[in-house]
């Protein structure tokens, strides 16, 4: 059983690119689930139902931030898949938080970023892309190749040891070395670990304390000047 | 890597039948135009060549270079990436100013002559505009035909790719006679998707499309060539009233006249 996480931000391909992905998995005789995270609103667990009729599931977080709702909901649904005898959980983030990456440790991870998105987003995004094992840069079609070399050059100056996947996920292109890769990945180990640190959220802001300034807060919290620290017993 | 052929082995056309042209190869040095209909598979063919088609897309084409599957690592890396595609929709979207993004597009690819080589390809994508583009113009800011003359300048001059295609030049607004001379003094394989009569019988040869599928290979005839002097005259003489309107002055039969007289197509009155 192996778990494929795949981040990015909004719009960026995700669901192109795993569609591509399931189909050819399918081909190989492999079985595929699909879990989809978000806050308020996802179609596409019918959408890869009625397509390629594996199992399918999705998460509302709601008032949870998605990607720490992610983390919560991410071990039953590794079990989730596994009783419903498939090889691979196929899992796409809702992706709204670029500080949050939830890789789990010894599992493949993916960042899909768009070629559209800009020469800087390589050098903002931080821990989603310096975590993943693999970006894919999707709508390649769609920009010049002098801009995709620099696209490129950027993501590999942010993180030299992410492997680069460049892809047209509307027609499929470059997607063959990106399932290879999936089939080659370790299976899960238990126990699951999240990868690197992700950012602490435990304070009365996420229990919804409205109130503004750190002042009025317990947990860990942090003033314009200086380092977060903890406040409270 | 040393590219010396493009091998495409034929597919099958929309219709689903095999493609009356089973193999074409194309060698260093060649000049090679696609022509066909609007609609019947031409920039779905130089698509199929930029991707190395193996069988993965709908024409079911196989492409190889030097007469070989192509290693992968060719379309993983762009920056060795012996094919530089300038389509028909390529834009700049990066905001950068050109010098920027050329010097940083000349450190990537490890250009010799890195302090030279943004003049360069600026002075070879200004030989072919209407209005020259500047160093320190955003490049989203250019016009289509400035985008679509630094977009080949800098696949020549920067990029270096020995195989250049060349997605319906003709409408990009930018000089075409200079542009083929210009890329003549380059060996690489140029080819060009084009509507283009004189962009054809420039070319060594040409690849005629229906349906999706290659239908014919022709090669250039000597007559041809001579055809081509001729319509050089015409588009020549096009060019020149297109010149005039651009630069405000008002046409007559008379200024008409006196071009189609120069060019020896009417007597002297
Ligand atoms: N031209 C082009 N369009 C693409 C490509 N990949 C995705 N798209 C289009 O981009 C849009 C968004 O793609 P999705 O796959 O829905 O993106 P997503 O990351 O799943 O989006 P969310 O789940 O809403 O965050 C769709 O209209 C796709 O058809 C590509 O490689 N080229
Ligand atoms: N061999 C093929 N098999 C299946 N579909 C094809 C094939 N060749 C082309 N098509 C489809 O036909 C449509 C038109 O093709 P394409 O855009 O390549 O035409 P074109 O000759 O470049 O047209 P234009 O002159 O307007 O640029 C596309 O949707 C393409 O996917
Ligand atoms: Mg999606
Ligand atoms: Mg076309
Ligand atoms: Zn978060």
């Amino acid at each position: 059983m192996k778990a494929v996480i795949c981040a990015g931000p909004p719009t960026s391909g995700k669901t192109t690119i795993l569609k591509q992905v399931t189909k050819r998995l399918l081909r190989n005789g492999h079985r595929p689930a699909y879990l989809k995270i978000d806050v308020q609103y996802a179609d596409e667990d019918t959408l890869f139902a009625d397509e390629f009729g594996i199992p399918t599931r999705k998460v509302y977080s709601g008032e949870l931030c998605p990607d720490h709702c992610n983390v919560m909901v991410l071990g039953e649904a590794v079990e989730w898949a596994m009783e419903n005898d498939c090889d691979f959980l196929l899992v796409e983030t809702a992706g709204l938080c670029l500080r949050c990456s939830p890789y789990i440790e010894g599992s493949l991870g993916l960042v899909v970023i768009e070629a559209t998105s800009g020469m800087n987003l390589p050098r903002k995004i931080g821990p989603m892309l310096s975590l993943a094992d693999v970006a894919i840069v999707t709508k390649i079609d769609l920009v010049s190749q002098a801009e995709r070399e620099v696209f490129r050059a950027r993501i590999l100056e942010a993180v030299p040891t992410v492997r680069v996947i460049e892809t047209d996920a509307l027609y499929g292109i470059g997607v063959d070395p990106l399932v290879s890769r999936l089939i080659a990945s370790p299976d899960v180990a238990y126990p699951l670990y999240l990868r690197g640190n992700p950012p602490v959220g435990t304070c009365t802001i996420c229990v919804g304390k409205k109130e503004i300034g750190w002042k009025q807060h317990f947990g860990v919290v942090r003033p314009l000047e200086g380092d977060m620290f903890y406040r409270g017993e | 890597m040393e590219i010396e052929s493009i091998t495409i082995h034929g597919g099958r056309g929309k219709d689903g039948t095999a493609e009356p042209v089973s193999e074409v190869t194309l060698r260093m040095g060649d000049i090679v135009s696609i022509v066909g209909p609007t609609g019947c598979g031409k920039t779905t063919l130089i698509n199929d060549i930029e991707l190395y088609a193996q069988l993965n897309t709908p024409s079911c084409r196989r492409v190889l270079i030097n007469g070989e599957r192509p290693p992968e690592e060719l379309s993983w890396d762009p920056s060795r990436n012996p094919i530089a595609l300038i389509s028909q929709h390529t834009n700049f979207l990066s905001d950068m100013p050109v010098a920027q993004f050329l010097a940083t597009h000349a450190a990537i690819r490890q250009s010799a002559d890195r302090d030279h080589i943004v003049e360069r390809t600026v002075s070879f994508a200004n030989q072919l505009t209407g209005e020259p583009l500047i160093l320190t113009n955003p490049m989203t800011e250019l016009s289509g035909g400035q985008t679509r003359a630094l977009l080949i300048a800098d696949a020549v001059v920067i990029g270096n790719s020995p195989v250049i295609l060349l997605d319906e030049l003709e409408n990009a607004g930018i000089h075409r006679t200079k542009a083929l001379d210009l890329l003549r003094g380059y060996r690489k394989v140029f080819i060009f998707v084009t509507h283009d009569p004189r962009i054809a019988l420039l070319s060594d040869y040409r690849i005629v499309m229906k349906q999706g599928a290659m239908q014919r290979v022709i090669m250039t005839e000597r007559e041809e060539r001579l055809v081509a002097e001729d319509i050089k005259k015409i588009d020549d003489l096009l060019l020149s009233l297109r010149q005039r309107i651009r630069e405000g002055d008002r046409l007559s039969e008379e200024v008409v006249r006196e071009h189609l007289q120069n060019l020896g197509y009417m007597p002297a009155a």
